[in-house]
């Protein structure tokens, strides 16, 4: 479940003694860095979780940040400070590079929220069937034929310009259709961002479906890829 | 740094560079310590002595057996032959053997020694530069050897990123930047975003294998096969020949970017000649594959830049091979220059740029300077880090070109009821099998408390520091017991080696180092009253004035006096107005040196008479047999 910031635990500054909660990265009185603090990637930037973010103004707070935490600023500083600049850093950095990309920024909302979403770039990934989207059933099959029939031409050194047009059309093909799951992607983004919470879990639902057709698009507009380009 | 502007420290020869050779000296009749020679000096030694001496040991570092045995096959190194698989390989120099980050510490010593002898101080802090593609074993080895020099290494920096650094300073604009940075054993490219003084690093790659060894290794193939076939001498193994040839390489090399020609011209060990032309034609088609290389991984940095050619706003060119005509054209085809009428940067020196950009990292790690507050760079990890998963696949953790520090929390349970330990295997490498990356240590996660197979939930987090060196902790989350961690670095030196490898541990007395920067003002003082003594033997010397020549004596029977007493400071000071006078008399003796060498010569070789001063082209003697 998405952790809420009101019920950050207080904690005491260790150099001012002072408590505050735990999801600041400085002191509010001292100002001296704290250890990373429990929140999720939004929170280090002080945002909400969204999924349209506006990324010129996130760049900006990611260079306000990095200016204060980075470990050079802290080569001449405590033991205890040196070890939080680098944590602190890090946790910023992974925040950063999450939240700046829309796809790991979507997958990483999900997975906030409790959804099982599988890996962006996981393992070889030959076209496991029982995964097919059903719409696309009957061309994935005639596509992967293709590709076999292209490996096997190619393994004997031959050529067959045709079954390569054809394959040409078919990437450009899938390429399509996965700019079209961008599309429906950002249309979620605005129903989850701007809707009450029964219209977030519809829309939750959509996207998680969404992601699994585009890693599934995007594997297979790879393999095309890569056996043309072998 | 001085005011704004780093500057490079000159060395006791009064040159810039100090090349990464390491000689050692015949041990005394006595049997005391052998001496280590460091740079210039000790490059005689590799043709006189090639198996007292060594070089590029760059390449060298934190590699395994296999890795350095592949690498020798280029270099006329001996590795010790007592040494198993998982050591530190140790290479073998004269009688004694070392790894390579203890060859490199002497390297290192030295530069520190130049600095304390500029600075009148002992410098015991150091930023360290490594190519941008290093990965975590060669960038531990580079850190144990500042170590063992008896330096803090404060921060690792990589080359290319340096080099913006250095150009970056006088530059505070918005843009995007390549850095193409070609060196002696090394290819790197970065591609950075400037702003406000941020230097952010989009992505970088590059092959640690690849450099101006690789186009001399070519030259001295063909000169090595010439020789075979038409004078019958099989030089291949002689590893004192190898390195005259290799000496002839690089000025054949050197020669080419300025002239359209150039001559091998070497006396054979039978007396007989070689000579032979190299035109620049011929020249670059032999090393074309060798430059051909270093568009891959530039084409690569662009896409995961998210970049195309013509979003590269400048180029910055860095390493001495850069100075090559067809690199020079490459990168222009590479990045669409003279398309868009633009140049690459080349206003400051290759060979310097990098160290320039290093001393405004450590100003900034100072963080008192008001020429670099509001610097900041933003590096990135080259290589991804994975864990091998069931199978052998690679479960990647940490993705290239993510910006450091970066971590990576992954959790790891048990397959067997009452298991107490789980292996894990990290790698770093862009390849789907473990097999196929870099093996980069073996974690042991040890005092699990016994429980069901999978209940124990183990959480280990990996960080990669801004160093690029990767850092663990596990945590066992149910029993909230700290789970211990066995570190088994794949290749690498441990604490307690390293410690021992420590050069001169009183290298930071007080005393000692008093004594040694007396010994080397007295050496100084030396060299210039020698000189001195020898002058009015020269004709130059009647062309001066009365005067001058009264001013020169006085200077020197000043220093004479000092000389005897024992503060370094005052005897540099004396040193310093002896030179100063005898300023216009070096200038005569030059002007005298030009004028003989250019009779007959060209202008190029005639720099090598002036001999190996920082104005000569390059510091080597012609190729000559003994």
């Amino acid at each position: 479940m998405l952790k809420v910031l009101d019920s950050a635990v207080p904690v005491a500054c260790w150099s001012c003694s002072i408590g505050h909660n735990d999801s600041t990265l400085f002191c509010p009185h001292c100002s001296k860095i704290q250890p990373p603090p429990g929140g999720d990637y939004f929170s280090v930037f002080n945002l909400e979780p969204r999924l349209n973010l506006d990324l010129p103004a996130l760049e900006q707070e990611f260079h306000r940040l990095s200016r204060k935490l980075h470990p050079d600023r802290f080569a001449r500083a405590l033991e205890n400070e040196k070890e939080w600049s680098l944590a602190d850093t890090a946790l910023l950095n992974d925040a950063y590079r999450t939240l700046k990309d829309p796809l790991r920024r979507t997958e990483y909302l999900l997975k906030l929220l409790g959804a099982e979403i599988g890996e962006e770039h996981s393992g070889k990934g030959r076209i496991d069937p029982s995964r097919v989207p059903a719409d696309l059933l009957e061309e994935v099959f005639d596509l992967n034929m293709q590709l076999e029939e292209m490996r096997m031409t190619r393994k004997v050194g031959d050529e067959d310009p045709a079954l390569e047009a054809s394959l040409a059309e078919a990437k450009a093909k899938f390429t399509g259709l996965l700019k079209a799951v961008d599309t429906d992607l950002r249309i979620e983004w605005q129903a989850w961002d701007q809707g009450d919470e029964p219209a977030r879990q519809a829309a939750q639902k959509r996207m998680v479906a969404l992601l699994d057709r585009r890693r599934y698009l995007s594997n297979l507009v790879r393999d095309v890829t890569e056996t043309l380009g072998a | 740094m001085q005011g704004d502007t780093p500057v490079v420290i000159p060395g006791v020869d009064g040159s810039s560079l100090v090349p990464s050779v390491v000689a050692l000296d015949p041990i005394p009749a006595d049997g005391g310590r052998p001496t280590v020679t460091v740079g210039n000096s000790a490059r005689k030694s590799l043709i006189e002595h090639p198996e007292r001496a060594i070089y590029s040991v760059k390449r060298l570092m934190g590699r395994g057996l296999a890795e350095i045995q592949e690498e020798l096959k280029l270099f006329p190194f001996r590795l010790a032959d007592d040494v198993e698989e998982g050591e530190v390989p140790r290479i073998g120099l004269g009688e004694l053997r070392f790894t390579a980050p203890e060859i490199s510490a002497y390297v290192l010593r030295q530069l520190k020694r130049n600095a304390e002898r500029y600075f009148g101080a002992p410098v015991t802090q150091a930023v360290i530069t490594v190519p941008a593609y290093f990965n975590d074993a060669q960038r531990q080895a580079t850190k144990d050897a500042g170590r063992m020099a008896g330096l803090d290494v404060l921060r690792l920096v990589n080359e290319p990123t340096a080099a913006a650094l250095a150009y970056g300073l006088d530059r505070a604009k918005a843009g995007t930047i390549a850095v193409y940075d070609l060196g002696g054993g090394t290819f790197d490219i970065s591609i950075l975003k400037l702003r406000d003084g941020i230097f952010e690093v989009q992505s970088t790659n590059g092959d640690t294998h690849l450099g101006g060894d690789d186009i001399d290794n070519l030259l001295i193939a063909i000169a090595l096969d010439e020789i075979h076939s038409e004078h019958g001498v099989d030089l291949r193994t002689s590893p004192g020949a190898i390195q005259v040839l290799r000496k002839a390489a690089i000025e054949a090399k050197i020669a080419l970017s300025s002239q359209s020609v150039a001559h091998f011209d070497i006396e054979l060990p039978n007396g007989d000649r070689y000579q032979r032309e190299i035109p620049r034609g011929v020249f670059e088609m032999l090393i074309e594959p060798v430059l051909e290389r270093t568009a891959g991984p530039c084409k690569q940095a662009l896409k995961d830049a998210g970049l195309t050619p013509e979003d590269i706003d400048e180029v910055v060119l860095v390493g001495g091979s850069t100075r090559i005509p067809a690199v020079r054209l490459l990168v222009d085809d590479l990045f669409l220059l003279r398309a868009r009428r633009k140049k690459p940067h080349t206003e400051l020196n290759p060979d310097e740029v990098v160290a320039l950009g290093a001393a405004v990292q450590a100003d900034i790690l100072a963080g008192a300077s008001k020429t670099t507050e509001e610097m900041l760079l933003l590096d990135v990890t080259p290589l991804s880090l994975g864990i091998e998963a069931l199978g052998g696949a690679v479960a990647r953790i940490i993705q290239r070109n993510s910006t450091i520090p970066a971590s990576a929390t992954e959790h790891f349970t048990t397959g067997v009821d009452g298991q107490t330990n789980v292996a894990i295997h990290v790698v770093q490498g862009e390849r789907e099998l473990a097999a196929d990356c870099r093996s980069l240590a073996r974690f042991d996660l040890k005092g699990i408390p016994p429980m069901s197979a999978g209940l124990p939930r183990i959480e280990v987090k990996f960080l990669i520091d801004a160093d690029g060196i990767l850092q663990v902790t596990a945590r066992e989350q149910r029993s909230g017991q700290a789970a211990q961690i066995e570190v088994k670095a794949t290749y690498g030196l441990t604490d307690e080696q390293v410690e021992s490898m420590i050069l001169d541990s009183f290298d930071h007395a007080e005393e000692d180092f008093a004594k040694r920067l007396l010994i080397e003002a007295r050496n100084e003082a030396e060299t210039i009253l020698a000189a001195v003594d020898r002058a009015p033997q020269n004709p130059a010397w009647q062309q001066l004035t009365a005067e001058e020549q009264g001013a020169i004596q006085a200077a020197r029977a000043r220093l004479e006096s000092v000389k005897q007493g024992d503060d370094p400071a005052a005897i540099r000071e004396a040193t310093l107005q002896l030179d100063q006078a005898t300023r216009r008399f070096a200038e005569l003796m030059m002007d005298a040196a030009v004028t003989t060498a250019i009779r007959g010569k060209t202008m190029d070789s005639a720099g090598e008479d002036l001999g190996d001063s920082v104005t000569a082209p390059h510091a080597m003697a012609p190729a000559e047999f003994k």
